[in-house]
């Protein structure tokens, strides 16, 4: 069977999201053109001699399309093989950088590749702990409705995420929070999603409101809680017990536990960040963490610059858009990591609304025509591995693009096809086409 | 297996959050229109040019003003990064402690990565030392900038000037476009035809990056305005007879008016003491403006078209005239005057008392008979065609307004004053009530005494309507705008209509001209001539509560053909046919013949060199150690006094003149200072000079 497909590949490929694919591409290699976009100097020029961004761009466009079509011409049963062997050799290599690693924007992650390119490995990491997480699931062995599964997809996907942290990349780290999609699909119960939502809201409670405020709030809401419910409790004591832990719980969250992560798990610029999206200032020096020597270079940039720029470039985009390279802003270079991470706004200034909502049309169309993917899936591999890459895409997507419009905080991720990397555009590009090869042998069962 | 439920709420979550996403970028992009204007704060740069002021000239079409090219020292603090600065504060004339504060005030004014004004106005010689050594001082450039050039160095008050806009100007202005650091016309004519002068300025918009670095234009220029030049302005002033005119009342307080009756056009217009324009362009303004503002002389003031005086014997000419047109008496109406009028009891002082000198209104003109021009005044008022004084004197002042007097002319420079011809009420308000009061009560105004006041402009403006028999033309300075437009039209139809017609008969008007020229020929001004011309002329002393009579002249020429009418007045300089009259004879020689005799010359340098300041104001400036003030702004060197007989092209740098003319002013002044008189004896007089003295003698004490 795997013998057909290998002579027909383009046989049960999913072209819509080909399509896409390449669609979004080029869009990115625009708007990094837009941003590098002088017109006094000779652009065309440049093209050829890859010394632009955009150029590169194509390059490593050009050299995904080559990876994406290998992908494809791959047998199926590749993945599931080595997706064990592959999340072994990925967390291999993200500890390697700690040895090997070169510091790129304050962040130890890469390693230097022959041709001055770099390896980021927490990027390729994404790849294979999905791999992993899908192998696992997917195992005649694993119930995943029972609490041990859980912990232990949780703690495999812990894994890279911690390792990422530790060469300070937050965002990275952040993304694999994107697999809890997959989890909860196969049976991850809701009551977790609620939890880690109502956690969130309490956290951002936390930075909005005093302490003492936000303490007399919460026991109010337990106090009418326990008086509106009075009748049943008597019957069952041993409920208003629970009502009291959550709010113990809650009440340790607010004083201990947030403070406790902001000065001393989180850096001195990434609390700030958090704190100034809620517009407040956060005082530096209650963190433990920037007061030690660490010569990271964030330390000390408490501004939100970059945010309010962003949001300068997208909102003077106005309705119709300034049009195609008459972007002001980016023009004159006022948003700083324009080509990479905000290189949203620079869509969103030349095309303005219409353009910012096409594109995000596009990108949910894509999206809902993945989860379609997932769902018409025989084996349990193939529908985990498109739930990661759902995850992970709607991840990047959503984080990215609310970072630069200023609805969260700035963390370093990348528009997903758009942004200028040739990590990054691999990565994804792998990241898809493993799916669509998986999604060409729907018919299989892979385990 | 979980049914596609779960997939239903992942498409949910991931719904809602591209809702979000939208809502966000709906309030950003479409609901919000700061983002738009930060946006153009942070890459748009508007440049203003400024297109070239308007130009004007005199009536041979000679430059009064001009524009050149000043350069100030301009600075990125930022890139202003190994500079020289010992070399740079060498040049310029400043420690470096100034250098670090000058720096520091750029950067409050202008931010790190902006231009800002270092040093402005650079002098030639720095100028050429900078751009030598401008290698060393990276992050310095040179600016350009147009500043006003006055290559006659006359008419200060009448052109005005220009400064930089304040807050204030701006308030006033919002509707103009103004913006900080621009610079508008101020005072005179500078400021009455600012729109016409200034022209419109471009904006040029460019594309600035994050680090304040011009990208190229925006949007290729499409919203680019272009700057379109002043317009020029075209007057009939003469610049040689300007100059002569404040050459001759300098060392005195003054003022000369002269307008072409023809036409209304001031010839000249002097007010002394006056300063040199020049001296109020570029860097010599910082260090002029403060000297000229507390001078207790007032250079700034331009007296001719403000100063009040009462016209004394130079209203007698007008008091007949309403005396004829009354039928109240004929050309041959003699009064038998013997030194003395005593017909309201308290005697009334006449210079002359030989008998028939006012035997006729041709003999009394000439004679400047009091007594005469009182009994007028009161049969004017007594007139029994009116039933009393006060509808006598009500008649009478519509006579005197529609002459001219007592209201605002409309000239087209800003701040003139009406003077004052009283009203009714303010006898009223005197003398306890309009019953109380006759002819008797306020006879001197018959004389141009009593409460009557004129600016020398109004009395240059009476003597027009006299040589035009019956009408003028509003006086003013522009003929005529370069590419009139219809506004500009507007504004100038007034000038170019006839005022005041009257119904006054010719046979009026001639009686009093030949009265008038018989002031010239035997009269009080016999001894003034104008060669080969024919002149009428009345003479004036005027009494004056500030101290020594104010000597005024008024006349026209010729006689028998006007082109040219003069007011000269001279403040407490005694006979009005001493100073005002050969000043007023030599502006019209000047202005008739083009040229003056060689007799006429010597008394120019005579009477350009005498001193007739009050000792008053003399004294002001020895006690409060401004002796330097004593000598005027005024050019007053050698090269200029000749300057009727050079070609007037001045190709001399006028800056340079005025810092020789001014070192000759101080060697000048220091041999001088001694032999000043100190009189101490006037110190109650001294008061109603005016009130900034008053001030100063406070604080003094």
């Amino acid at each position: 069977m795997a013998a057909t497909n290998n002579n027909n590949f383009s046989k049960g490929t999913d072209l819509a999201v080909i399509l896409l694919y390449a669609i979004m591409v080029a869009i990115g290699v625009l708007c990094i053109f837009m941003v590098e976009y002088n017109p006094n100097s000779n652009w065309s020029n440049s093209f050829l001699t890859a010394k632009t961004n955009f150029s590169k761009q194509i390059y490593f466009s050009l050299f995904c399309a080559f990876i994406a079509i290998f992908i494809l011409l791959l047998d199926s049963k590749v993945f599931t093989a080595l997706a064990n062997l592959s999340y072994g050799a990925g967390i291999l290599l993200m500890l390697a950088t700690f040895v090997l690693g070169k510091n790129i924007n304050g962040s130890k992650s890469w390693i230097p590749i022959a041709g001055g390119f770099n390896l980021q490995p927490a990027e390729l990491c994404k790849i294979f702990t999905a791999l992993f997480l899908a192998k696992f699931i997917s195992k005649p062995e694993t119930d995943f409705k029972n609490l041990k599964s859980h912990l232990i997809a949780g703690a495999a996907i812990a894994l890279p995420a911690v390792l990422s942290i530790l060469q300070h990349e937050m965002g990275l780290a952040l993304v694999y929070s994107a697999f809890i999609f997959a989890m909860y699909r196969e049976g991850l119960p809701p009551v977790i999603l609620i939890v880690l939502l109502s956690f969130a809201i309490l956290v951002i409670a936390t930075l909005l409101l005093e302490p003492t405020v936000l303490a007399i709030i919460l026991t109010v809401i337990a106090g009418l809680f326990i008086f509106s419910m009075i009748k049943k409790f008597k019957r069952n004591k041993s409920k208003i017990l629970i009502v009291l832990a959550i709010w113990g719980i809650c009440f340790g969250t607010v004083r201990f536990a947030v403070p406790y992560i902001f000065n001393h798990v989180f850096e001195c610029y990434q609390s700030t960040r958090i704190y100034s999206m809620v517009g407040k200032e956060y005082d530096c020096s209650q963190n433990k963490k920037s007061a030690t020597p660490s010569g990271d270079h964030h330390g000390k940039k408490p501004d939100d610059y970059n945010v309010k720029q962003s949001k300068i470039a997208i909102g003077s985009g106005g309705f119709w858009g300034r049009g195609f390279l008459k972007g002001t802003q980016t023009r004159g270079k006022y948003v700083p990591e324009q080509h990479t991470d905000f290189i949203f706004t620079s869509l969103g200034e030349a095309f303005g609304f219409v353009g910012t909502f096409t594109f995000l049309a596009l990108y949910l169309f894509f999206l809902f025509r993945l989860i379609r993917i997932a769902e018409r899936q025989r084996s349990t591999f193939s529908r985990v591995y498109a739930y990661s890459v759902v995850g992970i895409f709607f991840f990047h997507i959503a984080v990215n693009i609310s970072m630069t419009i200023g609805l969260f905080p700035v963390v370093g991720i990348p528009l997903p096809l758009i942004s200028y990397g040739g990590s990054s555009l691999l990565t994804f590009t792998v990241l898809l086409f493993i799916l669509l090869r998986l999604d060409a042998d729907r018919q299989m069962v892979l385990r | 297996m979980y049914n596609s439920n779960r997939a239903r709420i992942i498409q949910i979550i991931i719904g809602v959050i591209f809702s979000l996403i939208i809502l966000q970028l709906i309030g950003l992009q479409i609901f919000s229109s700061k983002y738009v204007l930060a946006a153009n704060n942070n890459a748009i740069f508007r440049r203003i040019i400024y297109p070239d002021r308007g130009i004007i000239f005199d009536r041979k079409k000679r430059a009064l003003l001009e524009n050149t090219i000043s350069y100030d020292l301009v600075v990125i603090p930022n890139e202003a990064k190994g500079v020289d600065t010992a070399t740079l504060c060498n040049i310029l004339k400043i420690s470096k402690e100034e250098y670090a504060k000058r720096m520091i005030e750029v950067i409050i004014k202008n931010s790190r990565v902006k231009l800002g004004i270092f040093e402005p106005f650079l002098s030639t010689e720095e100028y050429a030392q900078l751009t030598e050594n401008l290698y060393r001082f990276p992050g310095f450039s040179l600016s350009e900038r147009s500043i006003r050039n006055y290559p006659y160095n006359t008419a200060a008050h009448v052109l005005g000037y220009v400064a930089e806009v304040d807050q204030k100007f701006l308030e006033k202005h919002e509707a103009d476009g103004y913006e900080m650091g621009d610079y508008a016309g101020m005072t005179g004519l500078e400021k009455q035809y600012e729109t016409v002068l200034m022209g419109q300025r471009g904006v040029k918009r460019f594309l600035r990056d994050n680090k304040g670095k011009i990208q190229g234009p925006f949007e290729k220029g499409q919203f680019d305005t272009v700057a379109i030049a002043g317009r020029n302005l075209y007057t009939s002033m003469d610049v040689e007879v300007q100059q002569l005119a404040e050459k001759l009342l300098q060392h005195k307080i003054g003022s000369a008016v002269a307008i072409n009756p023809k036409t209304g056009s001031i010839i000249a217009m002097a007010s002394s003491p006056g300063y040199n324009p020049n001296l109020l362009t570029g860097n010599q303004r910082r260090k002029t403006i403060g000297r000229l503002l507390t001078d207790t002389a007032r250079p700034i003031y331009n007296r001719a078209i403000k100063g009040q005086y009462p016209p004394g014997s130079t209203f007698k000419p007008m008091g007949a005239l309403i005396a004829l047109d009354e039928g109240l008496i004929t050309p041959s109406f003699g009064y038998n005057c013997f030194g003395l009028y005593t017909a309201c009891g308290d005697p009334r002082k006449c210079e002359h008392h030989n008998a028939g000198h006012a035997a006729n209104l041709q003999l009394a003109l000439a004679y400047s008979c009091n007594s005469y021009f009182l009994q007028v005044f009161r049969m004017a008022i007594d007139n029994p065609k009116y039933h009393n004084a006060k509808l006598g004197y009500l008649k009478w002042k519509e006579y005197v307004n529609s002459f001219g007097l007592g209201r605002k002319l409309g000239i087209d420079l800003p701040s003139e004053n009406r003077a004052s011809i009283p009203d009714t009420a303010q006898y009223n308000k005197d003398f306890g009530g309009a019953k109380y009061w006759n002819s008797c009560y306020m006879l001197t105004l018959g004389i141009g005494q009593d409460r009557m006041t004129a600016t020398p402009l109004q009395l240059a403006n009476t003597m027009a309507f006299i040589a035009n028999e019956g009408y003028y033309y509003t006086p003013h300075f522009v003929d005529s705008v370069e590419e009139e437009d219809d506004t500009d039209k507007e504004v100038l139809a007034k000038y170019r209509t006839k005022q005041a017609v009257t119904k006054i008969p010719k046979a009026y008007f001639d009686i009093i001209k030949e009265g008038m020229h018989d002031v010239t020929v035997f009269g009080t001004a016999a001894f003034i001539k104008v060669p080969g011309h024919e002149f009428c002329a009345k003479t004036g002393t005027a009494q004056n509560p500030h101290g020594k009579n104010h000597s005024l002249f008024v006349c026209f020429a010729p006689k028998d053909n006007p082109k040219i009418a003069i007011a000269v007045v001279v403040e407490n300089a005694g006979f009005g046919a001493t100073w005002a009259g050969p000043i007023a004879g030599l502006l019209m020689e000047k202005y008739l013949n083009d040229t003056l005799t060689k007799e006429s010359k010597t008394k120019v340098d005579y009477l350009a060199n005498v001193d007739l300041m009050p000792a008053n104001i003399k004294e002001w400036y020895i006690r409060n150690n401004k002796t330097d003030m004593l000598t005027p702004l005024n050019y007053n060197n050698d090269e200029l006094s000749d300057i009727w007989d050079m070609e007037m092209v001045s190709e001399v740098a006028p800056i340079k003149t005025t810092v020789d003319t001014l070192k000759k002013i101080d060697t000048f002044q220091k041999n001088k200072t001694p032999n000043t008189p100190t009189p101490s004896k006037q110190k109650n007089k001294e008061s109603a000079i005016n009130p900034i003295q008053k001030k100063k003698k406070v604080s003094s004490k």
